[in-house]
């Protein structure tokens, strides 16, 4: 919140003298002029930082990050500490990014995750949501399964691989199913803890304007609730991307598509570490894009709107 | 303007003879057996367009009051009626809802409350003119300044077209200038509107400064323990001789009512 001056009521004894001449002279135009003043005086000016310059604050440093890390890595390639079918070099795993795209199979193996990761990610949306709504709002719901649902989200998704696969066979589906175990609990505990979080004080205002029940749901506690429940929607992507990288590395068949998993299953499969860093590059890359292209810019909007994003 | 949407609470308002009336109201907390008793036997009656504060050294539970009042809670005992349906309130903080701008706060309000959507930015225009907010409408409640965003809140309690506002110490966090003019502004849109105002306070040359009958609570329980009818005329300054004098009288009171507490 923007600081405002504020000077505690001292009461009954308060000693206020005015310095005015004429007293008499209370006009309305005078009260307004005063009025508009104390508003000039008072009102938070705000500054933004030219684009030019939070690029350069912004995308520098991480620029820089990279390069060290190909320089070092480079040089352990160098340095031989590793045999080179271990320890390939950054050019050579360029390379084979490369003739990944020259071949044209480098998109179909990142849309197959992707797409399937959205997917999943979506459907995860539609049923963590009402859930979180639910656990957060009926106490009989959450004192039955709030518990359960903390604790799926710290069991690791790649342990319900091997059930997935038993129910579903090696199949889409049972992609899919890994996928939304590992993304629901995230995005349910997420709205829960944005819902718990929400100051009592806008649910009595909602209340006396009378935004109460199914309004008062959507007018009052979910925006409110928003900030937390996107901080669940991150970390159920991150939770989706993690799944299918589980699910894919392990299920192999000619009946699945072929998405970064499987490609890194392939590159250890033929001994290949250059296939083996790429696709986990690749796995990496798609993650950093996602989220700075979706949940970085939906974040900073919300804050901002609601004055809670601190200029760094 | 909306006179016609007005003229229904208002006239039940007349109907009725009160905006509000608080009859033999008792409320206590707690469980069964370790109750304690908060207020007790509370009877306040607030007549059409009238200007009542309630005061009270903290612990007297006029904030709970009001919160009966608002129906935010139920008595324990007693009775209390607003004819025309549900009161509007005014907190201490703002609360004013982050994620949307100051007009459609206001909006949100004015949705509730059931005023078709083609109605609601002028209405809401017109509800921020009131509180000579004009240019506020796209405003973000971080960009107002404090005694901007009690205006807001003003203009949205108003927005909800009640005959009765309670105010729940809604200036006791601002600095004494802009209070000072906040209380100018309220008289007016108080004479403006003709709404009735229920007005809780622990400040007694405020309760002096607005109201019209000032309602001296005790503390712990609350109960009614006497009543001024303030005959100053308005536009009243808080520093005015005649409220000052007033407002001796009524400090020597309260502070004969706190000093009970420390003899026992």
């Amino acid at each position: 919140m923007a600081s405002t001056e504020t000077t505690k009521p001292s009461g009954a004894g308060r000693d206020e003298t005015s310095s005015e001449d004429s007293p008499e002279q209370r006009s309305g135009n005078d009260l307004a002029g005063l009025e508009a003043g104390l508003d000039a005086l008072e009102s938070p000016t705000a500054t933004r930082t030219p684009l030019g310059r939070v690029l350069l604050g912004k995308a520098v440093p991480p620029l820089v990050a990279v390069a060290l890390v190909i320089v070092l890595w480079q040089l352990a390639y160098s340095l031989n500490l590793k045999e080179d079918y271990q320890l390939p070099s950054p050019l050579q795993v360029g390379d084979a990014i490369r003739d990944l795209w020259l071949k044209g199979t480098l998109l179909d193996f990142v849309w197959t995750s992707v797409s399937r990761g959205l997917l999943g990610f979506v459907v995860a949306i539609a049923i963590g949501t009402p859930l979180g709504l639910l656990v957060a709002k009926v106490r009989f719901v959450r004192a039955a399964i709030g518990p359960i649902l903390t604790g799926l989200q710290s069991l690791p998704s790649v342990a319900w691989v091997p059930a997935a696969i038993i129910w579903f066979g090696l199949t889409d589906s049972m992609i899919y199913a890994v996928v939304l175990l590992g993304a629901v609990p995230s995005i349910a505990n997420g709205l829960v803890s944005g819902i718990d979080q929400v100051p009592p004080l806008y649910l009595r205002a909602g209340r006396v304007i009378g935004a109460t029940g199914f309004a008062g749901v959507r007018h009052v506690l979910l925006p409110a609730a928003l900030p937390g429940y996107l901080a669940g929607l991150k970390q159920g992507w991150a939770f989706s991307w993690r799944s299918l990288m589980a699910a894919e590395i392990i299920a192999h068949s000619p009946d699945l598509g072929a998405g970064l998993g499987q490609l890194l299953e392939n590159g250890r499969t033929y001994q290949d570490m250059s296939m083996v860093l790429s696709a986990i590059l690749l796995i990496l890359v798609v993650g950093i894009a996602i989220d700075l292209l979706v949940f970085a810019p939906l974040e900073r909007r919300v804050l901002r709107s609601r004055g809670l994003l601190v200029n760094r | 303007m909306s006179t016609t949407l007005l003229s229904t609470p208002a006239d039940e308002q007349v109907e009725a003879g009160y905006a509000a009336r608080i009859s033999h109201v008792s409320k206590s907390f707690g469980r069964a057996g370790r109750q304690q008793l908060v207020l007790d036997d509370i009877s306040v009656d607030v007549a059409p367009g009238e200007f009542v504060t309630l005061l009270g050294a903290s612990g007297c539970g006029k904030s709970t009051l009001l919160n009966l009042v608002a129906g935010l809670d139920k008595p324990t005992s007693g009775t209390i009626d607003v004819p025309g349906g549900r009161a509007a309130l005014m907190f201490q903080e703002h609360a004013l809802f982050p994620w949307l701008t100051a007009g459609r706060n206001i909006e949100l309000a004015l949705k509730m409350r059931g005023l078709p959507k083609s109605e609601r930015r002028q209405e809401a225009e017109r509800l921020l003119e009131l509180v000579r907010l004009g240019g506020a409408h796209g405003k973000r409640v971080h960009e107002l300044s404090g005694g901007m965003r009690q205006r807001v809140a003003l203009a949205r309690a108003l927005a909800q077209d009640s005959r009765l506002l309670l105010m729940d110490e809604p200036f006791a966090a601002l600095d004494a200038i802009t209070r000072d003019v906040l209380h100018e502004e309220l008289t007016r849109v108080w004479s403006e509107t003709k709404v009735s105002v229920l007005f809780v306070t622990h400040n007694v040359r405020e309760a002096v400064r607005l109201a019209q009958r000032v309602v001296l609570l005790s503390s712990r329980p609350g109960r009614v323990a006497r009543e001024w009818r303030v005959d100053i005329p308005q536009p009243r300054r808080i520093e005015d001789a005649a409220v000052a004098n007033l407002s001796i009288e009524i400090t020597e009171q309260l502070r004969g009512e706190i000093r009970r507490h420390g003899q026992h």
